[in-house]
């Protein structure tokens, strides 16, 4: 058994986790299928905010899937390269934003 | 990119019976890739049969211009298998004579063949309904001698089917060699010019996309629509339909799969893809391949890898559909190839 924490090929065994909760993992699967359908945004919209919130939450599964799931729907990487830096954006900014409570704590314990 | 074909490398891929080897017995432990055979016994496919004979493809040769990285002929300058005008007769006969709607002329670079003008001529004279030639399009450009090819296209109203891998320069040119997505431009614009795919022009040109990499094709009207909309804005080219052609796992693309270490994923892939659908129209039930030899096949895959008809009647010349009709297609493991998702063949999806 390899002694790490991420292992590419257990992307693969992802559909099993329905095993040990029929019902739950069913209907996550549904809804995640139904997610992605084409609708008020296209798919390829969808596979592109995919793949920003991937490098947002930091989960190496979904970055590699949606990173190919991108070459499938011939997204180009100069377009994969944007939507992760959208995400990072947003990432920093919410980082950043809290800096605001940090600075009204600051102000309030300050003479 | 490599210069050469696997052929001219000695490597040892380019024999048949190891890419088989390989496929059949590669890294999966034993039952852990479940074999094809097994996958279409279930849904009551096995042995997998023939319907009527609609399409006749014929490989002219090996020879080709371009040495792509996933080219599962393994072509290029160095292969030198070219058929004779001998064979051509040969074929001639049977077009003749056949019940197959559909010719379609493949290679390498078909044009290449020094006896292709007069085969094609030949051969639209016996009322073929479509007559199709697979044209790399940078064969056009390659040489002064190739320059009239789109107006020697239109005088036997052939229906070009030309591979362009994308609608940009770098990946086209990652996957087929520097400088050729300019050309293949150039090509088409050339075609459009004589009339292809011109309103009120009944002159076909289609497109083919195969992916620039270990992934598979997405849904092929997307793909059609982002093909259609780039060419027409970047370079005012018009063709007709794209077929979306999934590459499999032999020749040339296998080396690339195994060296860079995509092979087990990719085939997990197919086999995840798997789609009992598609199995239904599969290229090889309704073709028969030819090669440069005269040799028959299933399909053009199966003539790479040297898996000849299951019938007494094996070469062009003791050609006998009623025979072939009653054989039981052979197949591999590179038969997930075709089988996943909305399935692959020459003409593109089939589910
Ligand atoms: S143009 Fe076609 S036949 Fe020639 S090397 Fe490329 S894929 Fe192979
Ligand atoms: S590779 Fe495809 S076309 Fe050829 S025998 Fe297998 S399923 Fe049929």
């Amino acid at each position: 058994m390899p002694n790490n924490y991420y292992d590419a090929a257990d992307l693969r065994k992802f559909g099993e986790i329905t095993e040990w909760s029929e019902e739950l993992g069913k209907k996550f699967f549904d809804y995640y299928g139904k997610v992605f359908e084409e609708g008020a945004l296209s798919a390829r919209e969808k596979s592109l905010i995919a793949l920003a919130v991937a490098h947002v939450v930091k989960c190496p599964y979904c970055i590699d899937a949606y990173t190919k799931d991108g070459l499938q729907r011939g997204i180009t990487k100069e377009e994969m390269m944007e939507a992760v830096h959208a995400g990072a954006a947003i990432e920093s900014g919410a980082t950043l934003v809290h800096g605001v409570q940090m600075m009204n704590k600051y102000k309030k314990l300050s003479m | 990119m490599s210069i050469k074909s696997l052929k001219a490398r000695h490597n040892d891929l380019s024999k048949p019976e190891i890419q088989l080897e390989f496929l059949n017995n590669g890294i999966f432990r034993q039952g852990e890739l479940p074999k094809f055979k097994d996958k279409i016994a279930a849904t009551g496919k096995f042995p997998l049969k023939p319907k009527k004979l609609e399409i006749l493809q014929i490989n002219v040769g090996y020879m080709c211009n371009q040495v792509c990285s996933h080219c599962h002929v393994d072509a290029g300058p160095d292969r030198k298998e070219i058929m004779t005008k001998n064979t051509m007769q040969q074929c001639l006969e049977v077009i003749k004579n056949t019940g197959a709607h559909t010719l379609d002329l493949t290679g390498g670079a078909p044009e290449m063949n020094p006896h292709f003008r007069w085969f094609v001529e030949e051969a639209s004279k016996a009322g073929i309904k479509d007559f199709i030639v697979r044209s790399n399009l940078t064969i056009i450009l390659a040489n002064k001698k190739y320059h009239d090819l789109p107006e020697f296209f239109k005088k036997y109203n052939v229906h070009v089917v030309s591979s362009l891998p994308f609608y940009k320069k770098e990946k086209t040119d990652r996957q087929r060699g520097e400088g050729v997505f300019d050309k293949s431009i150039k090509a088409l614009q050339m075609l459009n010019k004589v009339g292809y795919a011109q309103e009120g022009s009944d002159l076909k040109l289609d497109l083919v996309y195969n992916p620039a990499g270990a992934f598979l094709p997405t849904n092929q009207e997307a793909m059609e629509k982002d093909f259609k909309k780039a060419l027409k804005e970047d370079f005012n080219i018009d063709f007709n339909n794209l077929f979306a052609i999934t590459n499999l796992p032999i020749s040339r693309f296998l080396e690339y799969l195994i060296a860079s270490e995509n092979y087990e994923d990719y085939m997990y892939a197919l086999v995840e893809a798997y789609n009992p659908a598609a199995v239904e129209n599969v290229m090889c039930t309704n073709t028969i391949s030819v090669s440069w030899d005269g040799w028959l096949y299933d399909c053009d895959f199966n003539q790479m890898l040297e898996l000849k008809v299951d019938s007494k009647v094996k070469h062009i010349s003791e050609y006998n559909e009623d025979l072939l009709n009653d054989r039981n297609i052979v197949i591999s493991q590179h038969c997930y190839g075709c089988t996943a998702g909305a399935g692959s063949s020459c003409q593109g999806s089939v589910a």
